[in-house]
């Protein structure tokens, strides 16, 4: 199938970018790495749009030392995560996260924020910044706004990103000395979205769990992590359960995801142990 | 005077060499030039309105609003299209019974599978036609529809061709022997169901047709991705009634097949009755969408098989029921009984036994049509085989490797005909077996898997052993009534300036045909590879032949080259000791030159004799013949088919906790006669073995019970990727056919027709111990976790 655009813009700057999309009537698309969204295009899934082309908008990309926090701009590509010191020093989670995504070409053309923003429950970074507890930095013409990453992910393709705003960034805290944080998937191929995948952050606050490919939206598993707290593995891979109702498909049952993420569960918490004997 | 294939040092000793191709440069450069490359004058598109449902009845088809959208030129429905072109009948007379309805290129009243085409809207852009298409209005009356296989035949399911009276399409039953007898006293009898899923081939170039009808030639030019154009010159004359000579199929580059692109496609056919009515070009590129939805599936097979075996692991029956579900029509001209038909011929292949019973119970569904794909049937008898074969092995207690040496036929047994009554000229079973052993170290291997075992480890090691039918001979279609050549021909011509050019009916599909033509031209003739340009697909250019298929190019394409390289060699040399004042027999060619044969001291160069011929040939003798072109057409005619052997391994580990199966290592050892080039062998091989991989993994074709395709993209249908491959080693037996003076059998397919069976060999092995086992395809890792047990659901 070939592509139906209502048009194309490029924005210069984040002001325009905004200004475009207020001024597209509601059909103004983002088109940032365009991994997702060219290839929804070419199946018409998504057809029609004013594309706001904000790839060249400089300031939004990039990784940055905030204190106790690390700020990353929304366009900065899959790839850069995957190599940055500072991510690897201060969020090794997201540098893990990156040998799972895609291909190599995917990777280096494909935006964090495009990943965040577009929602997928089967990807990677919605997961990883809900186990890191990170926040959503989102602008509109009317300012400024934080969203956490717990409210973030509503839906299917559905986030907490109102009409006519964009992600800026987002903001991460650094690590703790003897945080660890593990990432775990089983994917058919290679680069596939993942069957079930999960992020285990363990901090001196607790664990965060969260799992992705199990439901409409990346889940932080609640029940496991009160159990992972008080140190019951079992008890947490029990608590799984509850905390999740896999969707089944062509590739996998839902009972086959939720034992897959028992299994990674144990697996993530093998690794971090291990790392500490 | 032959050829002594046997050494190395010959003269001009290209064949059995790795030479570069030919081709290479202009594909890797982007050079090459496919269908959706070539742009005429006044060119316009088509897209294809298909029906969203699995069985409809079309009651009405509104394109008033359609005409509005910038570029849309003309909107065509069945009706239009019958007007000009009639609908055909895939059924063929040795397949006995075979039934299947007029098939149209447009639905005309009725739609039966989910992408069927409904209606065409021409543009003059791919963009505006699909504007157009998403406009039309179709009023479906959706009727019951047939999806599954087993129950097709049940009194209580609906008719899907009210005409044909019933789902059945085609039934074979074929027995030799005392089956029964046979199992009511053996000492062990194992029985099991197979499951193979429906594939598809998935050709990186998608399926695309750009056809001209010119009126003031009469004639119909279609630039064509196919394997077969001078079938699909046939098949477009017939229906679109213009006569044979007046339609001319070009095939340029074409970018992979696998059988796909050797059938006849109803919107391929309605791009050019299009043409015909507009008279100016119409192209049409499928896209991937439309790939999974109407390309040919494949492989869609239940089978109930059991075996009988003595003791001593000898092999006394088998029997095997085998289903398989076609969709809606039996797709022309080759039809889509071949599939099941094969299962039934080639089901207990490699070994000597003598009661054999097989069914093929073939039926109709309101799914894609399915046809002839890589490796036809292969796949799915080497799997029923093999996995019987394993079982039986268990419990014996026996080495898998052991039973199959105890049961197959030996190599000094030949010729020999199996129960299936297929006749081997030659094979070498025990020799391939004895080159994989050495090559993959099995007893070093079953000691690492049995330590690793201790360790909570789970490998498994998997022997397929196979036979592959190649160059078929009519027995294959011909003698159904089917114009699909078994012969293919070839003409060689030298060109003043010494260099060749060779015009084969076989065609290149990316397979590298054109480097195995212009080795076996230069050896035939002597000079260089370089030095000869091989012209193929072109119905009004080449020699009358069958294209490619069923592993065909080089057993009949490359012994017709090879035949008619030595005639033009011998009618050079004619002119050579004219010239030269010698016998010819004292004359030979060599790199360019002809030369003293005995000395092999240089004579004269091949572009002076070109001089003289083609300017001044007054200087030679009149009536001297100076023919400096020769054809020879070349086709089989001792045995039906060269059977090929061979046998693959499989080492992998399965995660019992996550049912995850990692590919260690792959081997196959194959004798495909004489290899022309050996690095296009091992990479046919290698490209075989990874589609193999791929169905017995990864691929599988899901439809719902409303006969909606639900995987119909690269995102969800999982074909096998790099990373996932192992690394695969290749080793040959040689036993050429005495059939032509190359002695080449086809090698595309083996890879194919093995590797399903031994990986599911190897996960069986790994599983053995927790008394598990997979036989249903692809052996996903929920399958696997399934037969342990783990999920209880």
């Amino acid at each position: 199938m070939k592509a139906s655009v209502g048009g194309y813009a490029r924005a210069s700057d984040l002001q325009h970018a905004l200004e475009l999309l207020s001024g597209s009537d509601g059909l103004g698309r983002v088109l940032a790495g365009g991994q997702s969204l060219i290839a929804a295009m070419n199946m018409r899934l998504s057809a029609g749009d004013l594309l706001v082309d904000i790839s060249r908008v400089s300031e939004l990309s990039g990784v940055s030392d905030a204190g106790d926090r690390l700020l990353i701009g929304a366009l900065t590509r899959h790839v850069e995560i995957g190599r940055n010191p500072l991510i690897r020093e201060y969020a090794p989670l997201l540098s893990q996260a990156v040998q799972y995504i895609a291909h190599a070409a995917i990777r280096n053309r494909g935006t964090i924020g495009g990943a965040l923003a577009h929602a997928d429950p089967a990807a990677e970074f919605p997961a990883c910044i809900l186990a890191l507890g990170a926040t959503l930095h989102i602008e509109g013409l009317t300012g400024r706004r934080d969203v956490a990453a717990e409210d973030f992910f509503q839906d299917v393709f559905e986030t907490a990103i109102g009409e006519g705003e964009i992600l800026t960034g987002i903001s991460i805290p650094k690590t703790e000395a003897n945080e660890a944080q593990v990432i775990e998937e089983v994917a058919r191929r290679s680069g596939d979205y993942a069957l079930a995948g999960l992020c285990l952050v363990k901090r001196s606050a607790g664990h965060r769990l969260a799992l992705f490919s199990v439901g409409p939206r990346p889940l932080l598993a609640r029940s496991a992590m009160a159990a992972l707290d008080r140190g019951d593995l079992e008890g947490a891979a029990e608590a799984l359960c509850d905390d999740m109702d896999p969707p089944s498909d062509t590739q996998a049952s839902g009972a086959y995801r939720q034992h897959l993420a028992q299994v990674l569960l144990r697996r993530a918490v093998a690794r971090i142990e291990g790392a500490n004997a | 005077m032959t050829i002594e294939f046997g050494n190395p040092d010959r003269p001009n000793s290209y064949i059995g060499k790795t030479v570069p191709r030919p081709n290479a440069g202009r594909l890797v450069q982007g050079r090459g030039r496919y269908v959706d490359d070539i742009v005429l004058p006044r060119m316009v598109h088509v897209a294809f309105v298909r029906s969203p449902f699995a069985h409809a009845r079309i009651t009405g088809i509104d394109a008033g609003e359609v005409k509005s959208v910038k570029g849309v030129l003309r909107v065509f429905t069945g009706k239009d299209i019958a007007e000009v072109c009639t609908p055909w009948v895939a059924v063929l007379a040795h397949l006995k019974g075979l039934k299947s309805p007029p098939e149209y290129p447009i639905a005309v009243d009725r739609a039966c599978w989910v992408g069927e085409p409904v209606a065409a809207v021409v543009a003059t852009s791919r963009a505006a036609a699909e504007d157009g298409a998403a406009l039309i209005d179709v009023d479906y009356d959706p009727l019951p529809v047939v999806t599954d296989m087993m129950s097709a035949l049940d009194a209580d399911t609906p008719v899907l061709h009210e005409d044909m009276g019933d789902n059945l399409a085609f039934r074979r039953l074929h027995e030799a022997g005392d089956v029964e007898a046979a199992f009511k006293s053996a000492h062990k009898v194992v029985s099991t169901r197979f499951r193979t899923a429906r594939h598809t081939g998935v050709t990186l170039e998608p399926r695309s047709i750009l056809a001209d009808w010119n009126p003031a030639e009469g004639q119909l030019t279609a630039y064509h991705a196919t394997q077969a154009p001078h079938m699909i010159q046939t098949v477009l004359a017939e229906h679109l009634g213009v006569p044979e000579g007046r339609v001319r199929v070009i095939c340029g580059d074409v970018g992979g097949s696998y059988g796909i692109k050797v059938h006849v496609y109803p919107d391929e056919v309605a791009t050019a009755a299009i043409a015909k009515i507009m008279a100016r070009p119409v192209k049409f590129v499928a896209d991937r969408l439309e790939s999974f939805t109407t390309d040919i599936h494949a492989r869609d097979h239940e089978i109930e098989a059991r075996i009988a075996v003595e003791e001593d692991g000898s092999i006394t029956a088998m029997d095997i029921d085998d289903w398989t579900a076609i969709g809606a029509y039996s797709v022309y001209p080759r039809t889509s009984a071949i599939e099941g038909n094969q299962v039934v011929n080639l089901c207990g292949g490699p070994y000597d036994f003598k009661n054999y019973r097989a069914q093929t119970t073939v039926v109709f569904q309101n799914k894609t049509p399915t046809c002839q794909y890589r490796a036809v049937g292969h796949p799915i008898a080497v799997a029923i085989t093999e996995g019987l074969v394993d079982q039986a092995a268990a419990e014996l207690g026996m080495d898998p490797v052991e039973i199959r040496r105890r049961n197959m036929f030996r190599d000094d047994a030949y010729p020999v005909t199996s129960p299936a009554n297929m006749r081997f000229e030659g094979l070498s079973h025990h020799a391939s077996m004895d080159k994989l052993m050495a090559l993959m170290d099995y007893d070093g291997l079953r000691a690492e898997q049995a330590e690793l075992r201790k360790a909570g480890i789970h490998r498994g090691i998997g022997i397929a052993s196979f036979i592959e039918l190649t160059n078929p001979s009519p027995f294959m279609y011909g003698i159904g009534g089917a114009r699909i050549s078994a012969q293919d021909g070839c003409t060689v011509r030298m060109d003043p300036d010494g260099s060749l050019v060779a015009l084969s009916g076989v065609t290149e599909q990316g397979q590298g045909t054109e480097a195995m033509l212009s080795q076996i031209v230069a050896e035939g003739v002597g000079v260089s590879p370089d030095k000869v340009r091989v012209i193929t697909g072109d119905t009004q250019v080449t020699p009358y032949g069958g294209g490619t298929w069923a592993s065909r190019g080089a057993g009949i394409g490359g012994e017709a080259a090879l035949q008619s390289a030595r005639a033009l060699r011998e009618s050079i040399l004619t002119v050579a000791a004219a010239m030269l004042q010698t016998e010819q027999s004292r004359l030979d060619i060599r790199d360019g030159q002809v030369v003293d044969a005995a000395t092999g001291d240089n004579r004269m160069p091949l572009e002076e004799l070109g001089r003289i011929v083609y300017f001044r040939g007054d200087t030679l003798p009149k009536g001297l013949p100076r023919e400096l072109v020769q054809t020879r057409h070349f086709i089989t005619s001792d045995y039906p088919f060269a059977f090929t052997n061979g046998v693959q391994a499989s080492y992998l580990e399965v995660d019992i906790e996550t049912g995850v199966v990692k590919l260690l290592k792959h081997w196959c050892v194959e004798d495909c006669g004489r290899i022309i080039n050996p690095q296009l062998v091992d990479e046919q091989i290698r490209g075989g073995i990874v589609q193999g991989l791929g169905g017995a993994l990864f691929e599988e074709i899901h439809y719902d019970a409303d006969g909606q395709l639900l995987n119909g993209s690269m995102a969800d249908y999982l074909v096998p990727m790099a990373a996932e491959m192992p690394d695969m080693v290749v080793g040959h037996v040689e036993t050429p056919t005495k059939e032509s003076m190359l002695g080449a059998k086809g090698a595309g397919e083996a890879g194919t027709a093995g590797a399903p069976a031994a990986v599911m060999n190897a996960i069986n092995d790994a599983l053995r111990p927790r008394g598990a086992q997979v036989t249903e395809m692809p052996f996903t890792p929920e399958r696997i976790l399934r037969a342990l047990g783990v999920l209880k659901d």
